[in-house]
């Protein structure tokens, strides 16, 4: 992370028409009476947040970055890349060996949320920011762009959200109980761009909205929306957004998602990203602002990190003014969340050794659905370990900047764009570029392929329909762009040099009592209709599997099938509809040999709620203090044996177990015997006798064959011949070891994943008491 | 056109820039591209833009549309929505949101066909 983008921002002042004595937007946002904090153990109740939310204001306005925390120390480590901790959140999964810390990194982490259904969408939020998310992104609904006017109330999206001033409104207030929860601020962001870019930008402004996606470009290239249409547009936009604090992303990496061969378009890129930065200072943007968004553009079997490198340091010796936003690569993605994670990874590492104020990310799933909820915290806890895992890398390994390759090759992608800039303005300027189709040519510039999209100045969605701005053009509101002769205000009444809006007695920015509020539009389609249909599963508790919508009833099953792709395909379907789900279809699949066998994975729906009430669940374990443990075994001077058993040569998980280092049954003063690994039953029953032990331990892993079983039932069964059964404790653990499967072997009891020495020396303890031994 | 990778030729006049000198003009050459159109964009609207001026003066999504596009067909986007709705509150002694609904309804589009002349 570049050394300017640590330290907290307020929202950008505004130079323009706020006069004086007129607050700017970031202080008059409302204050409404908060809600009651939500509780870590209650799920968030929609219907509570759906309820008066016409009356719900922000609390703030503008963008936050995280507070960075140089020399952060946490269990025996210390961070130099890290920020402030949460106050409550899931950590990492070997967290647990670590005392459960859960350091985060300096960047915002980015997720995408796009149920399409803003009650759903809040639930998600709320996982994903105990995951590290401090960057809300909210797809917009397939088509909204195209939409001439703001969309009201909250009518279900098709690959993402209409984004409506009651969804964003829904979607901050419940952010600003997650945030409360997690205790760290959270942005919320979605996109300022389509044909209502404008109105978009100013309900953004008005309902806190963090950060927004704002390019002209994509208009353009991606939405074939009007040319002059969408830079007019996006001037007054911009310069709204400027006002409200909102942190501006560009739409550039579109073009690397887009482009044939990714790998081409480096030196358009740097152009594309020039022009929406260049455009938005002009129209009073500040550089602090302004983000671009930033792709590695290729991916593995590319040698991408060789190739990808240069593209980095080239970008950000050309806009160091600016925040980085570094996006992972979509551009090679398939439906494998593997593939997806491991070029995420790579795409992380870019970032490390460069700089991102932003790490955004992509869920592994996006390739083959919607993204599902658990892949969006997958995805959050790729990067958050990832930038964890490499803090500090890049004081100890830097680039070299004088590697003759690096340096070449960062020198010409500079020239190519350089040229394209020269023959754009050459023949014409930006808009004459575009219709000669300059952008997204697979030829990396001065090569073109003519394969560039290109569009007309007169064509596309909403031509010719900008004005000229007349002689007496006025708009009597703070913050807009452009020419506006508020000289006229003086004849409509106005007092010399007042405040553009003071005739119409202030404008929503000014006075946050004018907003308007629309609730629903359209009595069928809307949250409260749909949150009425899964009203009995919340009503009652009932338990059913979801990744996109509550109660959808959609799970996936992985299995491997020996046959070849085709017929496991079919088999798969076949699987799935004998295992009663409805709606199968096979989401991904990878040939593991042509002619021995596929993996497959299966979607299908399971209409199957369960009852919670109806469910045995067991209790947590029970441990006794420190000091009963030690006084027992002290008293007794109890002593055990440990091994691992069968042709296991694993002994992590029994030295958790026993030694003193680990909390393990040595604190408590056992004398302990760990014969070692691969050990015979007999062996260890026979070092039992001869310690005098009380409590015998084994280590075992499961196996197809059952060989656990065989083990334990061994050890019992020569304990029972040599008379000792009754005077020994006898114990199994490992990661797979249930105490189910261990009492049916003839063990006292079993041992699983995550136990800990207190866990086993309590039991102990207790059975020793039970028996009277 | 397609065309062949021209760089080697084609550089020929940045050879002799420094690092910093190209990156100068770099952003030279960006600023001259957006120039006309930051000043297109100074000069002209659009009906969202007009709609997010009805907007900021308190009046709803609904009302903004049906006034700004009457205002599109009766040619007076030019002078701004925003005025036009200034000036019937004026008129009429009433607030931007008030104004604007009536205006929707089709009430007062006389008073400025006065002031701008009539469906052009």
């Amino acid at each position: 992370m570049s050394e300017h983008a640590h330290a907290p921002r307020s929202a950008a002042t505004p130079s323009d028409s706020a006069g004086p004595g007129k607050r700017t937007l970031g202080p008059c946002l409302g204050h409404p009476p908060a809600d009651p904090p939500i509780d870590p153990c209650v799920k968030l109740d929609v219907e509570a947040l759906l309820d008066g939310l016409e009356h719900y204001r922000p609390r703030r306005s503008g963008w936050t970055w995280r507070r960075a925390v140089p020399g952060l120390t946490a269990y025996e480590f210390t961070y130099h890349e890290a920020s402030e901790p949460l106050a409550n959140g899931v950590p990492l999964p070997a967290a647990h060996y670590f005392e459960n810390i859960d350091p985060q990194p300096d960047c915002v982490i980015t997720t995408e949320i796009a149920s399409g259904r803003p009650e759903d969408d809040v639930r998600r939020m709320r996982m994903a920011a105990w995951h590290g998310a401090d960057h809300i992104m909210v797809i917009r609904t397939a088509g909204q762009s195209h939409m001439d006017g703001l969309i009201e109330g909250t009518p279900e999206g098709v690959g993402g959200i209409a984004v409506t001033r009651k969804q964003v409104r829904l979607s901050r207030r419940a952010l600003d109980l997650i945030e409360d929860e997690v205790g760290r601020p959270i942005n919320f962001h979605s996109y300022v761009s389509g044909v209502a870019g404008p109105e978009i930008a100013v309900m953004f402004a008005e309902e806190g909205v963090n950060g927004a996606h704002q390019d002209p470009q994509y208009n353009v290239l991606y939405r074939n929306i009007n040319m002059y249409r969408s830079f007019v547009d996006a001037a007054v936009a911009k310069h709204v957004m400027a006002a409200a604090g909102i942190l501006q992303i560009d739409g550039a990496h579109n073009a690397n998602a887009t482009a044939v061969k990714a790998w081409k378009v480096m030196p358009e890129l740097l152009v594309q990203h020039a022009i929406n930065c260049a455009f938005s200072e002009a129209v009073g943007m500040p550089a602090e602002l302004i983000a671009l968004s930033t792709v590695p553009p290729d991916a593995a079997p590319a040698p991408c990190m060789r190739m990808d490198l240069p593209y980095a340091v080239a970008l950000r010796d050309l806009f160091g003014r600016y925040k980085m936003r570094a996006q992972q690569n979509t551009r090679y993605m398939e439906s494998d969340g593997r593939d997806a994670t491991v070029s995420h990874v790579m795409n992380l590492m870019v970032s490390r050794l460069t700089s991102a104020d932003i790490q955004s990310t992509i869920t592994p799933d996006e390739g083959r659905n919607v993204p599902w909820h658990y892949n969006n915290i997958a995805a959050v806890d790729t990067a958050k370990q990832s930038l964890v895992g490499m803090d500090g890398l890049r004081e100890m390994v830097k680039i070299d900047r004088d590697n003759p390759e690096l340096r070449d090759r960062v020198r010409e992608l500079k020239e190519r764009a350089v040229l394209f800039l020269e023959a754009m303005l050459e023949d014409g300027g930006y808009f004459a570029g575009v219709e000669k189709a300059y952008f997204v040519d697979s030829g990396e510039y001065p090569e073109t392929h003519d394969d560039g999209i290109a569009r007309e100045g007169a064509g596309g969605v909403a031509a010719g329909s900008i004005v000229p701005r007349a002689d007496d053009y006025l708009a009597p509101v703070c913050h807009h762009f452009g020419e506006n002769h508020l000289e006229l205000l003086e004849a409509y009444g106005a007092p010399a040099g007042s405040p553009a809006c003071t005739l119409i007695g202030g404008c929503t920015f000014c006075d946050d009592a004018k907003v308007p509020f629309i609730d629903e539009l359209d009595p069928t389609d809307n949250a409260t209709q749909r949150l009425m249909q899964t009203a009995e599963l919340r009503e009652k508790g009932l338990i059913k599997p979801e990744v996109e919508w509550a109660g959808d009833g959609i799970v996936a099953v992985t299995m491997f099938l020996p046959a070849a792709e085709a017929v496991a395909e079919a088999a798969a379907l076949e699987l799935g509809r004998a295992m009663n789900l409805t709606d199968c279809e096979v989401i991904h699949k990878r040939v593991m040999h042509p002619a021995e066998g596929t993996l497959i994975e299966l979607k299908g729906r399971l209409d199957v709620a369960i009852d919670p009430a109806t469910l045995v669940i067991p209790e947590p374990p029970d441990v006794l203090t420190d000091e009963e443990i030690r006084d027992f075994v002290h008293e007794r001077g109890l002593k055990c044996v440990a091994a691992t058993v069968g042709n296991d040569e694993h002994s992590v998980g029994m030295r958790e177990i026993i030694d003193i280092k680990h909390g393990g049954l040595e604190k408590w003063g056992f004398g302990v015997t760990y014969l070692g690994t691969s050990v015979p039953i007999e062996k260890v029953l026979d070092a039992a006798i001869e310690h005098a032990a009380s409590v015998v331990l084994i280590s075992t892993i499961i196996t197809h064959a059952d060989v656990h079983r065989e083990m334990m039932g061994k050890l019992a069964d020569l304990a029972e011949e040599k008379g000792v059964r009754e005077k020994l404790l006898l114990i199994s653990g490992g990661t797979q070891v249930t105490d189910e499967i261990a009492r049916e072997s003839g063990m006292d009891a079993g041992f699983g994943r995550r136990t800990k020495g207190i866990d086993v020396a309590s039991f102990v303890v207790r059975e020793m008491q039970t028996r009277g031994l | 056109m397609a065309r062949e990778d021209t760089f080697a030729e084609a550089r020929k006049h940045l050879e002799g820039l420094s690092d910093a000198e190209l990156e100068a003009r770099f952003w030279t050459l960006a600023r001259q591209c957006v120039d006309p159109m930051v000043e297109l964009a100074r000069t002209h609207t659009s009906p969202s833009i007009e709609r997010s001026v009805l907007m900021r003066m308190g009046v709803d999504s609904v009302t903004c549309k049906a006034v700004v596009a009457e205002c599109e067909v009766r040619g007076l986007l030019g002078h701004g929505a925003g005025q036009v709705v200034l000036h019937a509150m004026r008129e009429w002694g009433v607030d931007a949101a008030t104004a604007a609904g009536r205006l929707a309804e089709g009430q007062g589009w006389e008073l400025a066909e006065g002031t701008w002349g009539g469906v052009r």
